[in-house]
């Protein structure tokens, strides 16, 4: 138990100066990490670059857990093309495949049906009362990449909030205790 | 500087880092995979074409669909989604596609066949405009990898046309 004894020894003995370079630095980190997501946000086009597969409606390609990496560009929407939309009124985004494109001549807008490639039934039942068809303003990207597994960290983080504490309050302490 | 602590971040890092450049490595060496896929789509029975009463056009085909996709596996493959189109032009739209069928291979054993089969999904027109509408099939495919980049492509068939009347 000698430990405890320590870093209740080094809690008491913080100096001013000591503490005010580590909170610094802890906020250098913060920010850098920051400006790494912003830039991806430029490169990629897409408001989330990353996102994390919630359910099973892509299986077997892609499990719960899995990360998709997301790109938009300007070229137009075809049949095929996993792509991530939010419905209006919502803010989980959902990943599904697009099996039905109909483009305008003039306007060149399009109206998209989506399916998730393990749901029996297209995505009508999802999207709002009344909306027949995804328009290209729901869709945040399509997906071009893919990472199975790491995705499991930030579902454990949001459906089991109390290890988000723990972690947090541990990395607080260790910040705080070490002799940096 | 030889503390648990510090040895467990050192492990940490590292192990982060190399799977990650393994990971990198899997998906590049995809790029060398030599691929000639091939397919061949009949339309085998017109089965019913009608106005709904929504005022919208209704197909429904039987298809007879034969294809070889095994040369897409490579040892990063998890899967190959393949599914038939058909796409067309309208007055109103310069481009509709509607997805008939779908299939998920699994590994390369299943990705030779042959198959007939009615349309899966409903092939709705937005509009009247079938009626001897001539349209392409389209057969595509979507590499989903173990890991990394995901890659699409397609054979386009053209040449087949609706019948002029409805049934």
């Amino acid at each position: 138990m000698g430990w405890i004894g320590e870093t209740v020894d080094s809690i008491k003995s913080i100096k001013i100066r000591q503490l005010l370079t580590q909170a610094v630095t802890l906020g250098m980190i913060v920010t850098s990490a920051l400006i790494i997501w912003k830039a991806l946000m430029c490169v990629t086009g897409t408001e989330s670059p990353v996102v994390v597969v919630l359910s099973g409606s892509m299986e077997p390609g892609f499990q719960r857990g899995d990360i998709l990496f997301l790109r938009m560009t300007k070229e137009p929407i075809r049949t095929g093309e996993i792509v991530v939309f939010n419905i209006d009124g919502r803010d989980i985004p959902i990943v599904h495949r697009a099996i039905e494109v109909h483009e305008r001549k003039t306007t060149g807008e399009v109206d998209v049906l989506t399916k998730g490639d393990n749901n029996d039934v297209d995505d009508i039942g999802l999207y709002a009362d009344g909306q027949m068809w995804l328009h290209r303003h729901h869709i945040m990207g399509r997906a071009v990449g893919f990472l199975p597994y790491v995705g499991w960290v930030t579902i454990i983080m949001t459906e089991k909030p109390i290890i988000k504490y723990i972690l947090i309050g541990a990395l607080g302490l260790l910040v705080i205790t070490s002799k940096d | 500087m030889h503390s648990f602590g510090y040895r467990a971040n050192a492990l940490l890092t590292f192990s982060v880092t190399a799977l990650a450049f393994i990971c990198a490595i899997a998906s590049f060496s995809d790029k060398f995979s030599n691929q000639n896929p091939s397919a061949e789509i009949q339309i085998l029975n017109i089965n019913r074409f009608k106005k709904q009463s929504y005022g919208n056009d209704e197909v429904s085909l039987t298809l007879d669909i034969s294809a070889d996709l095994q040369s897409l596996f490579t040892w990063n493959t998890k899967q190959v989604f393949a599914f038939v189109a058909a796409e067309y032009e309208t007055p109103k739209n310069s481009l509709n596609q509607v997805s008939l069928w779908d299939v998920i291979i699994p590994d390369k054993e299943h990705a030779k066949f042959r198959i007939q089969t009615s349309n899966k999904y409903r092939f709705i027109d937005q509009g009247h405009n079938l009626r001897g509408k001539e349209f392409n099939l389209t057969l595509h495919w979507h590499v989903m990898p173990k890991t990394g980049k995901m890659l699409a492509d397609k054979i386009i068939m053209p040449g087949y046309s609706l019948p002029d009347a409805y049934k």
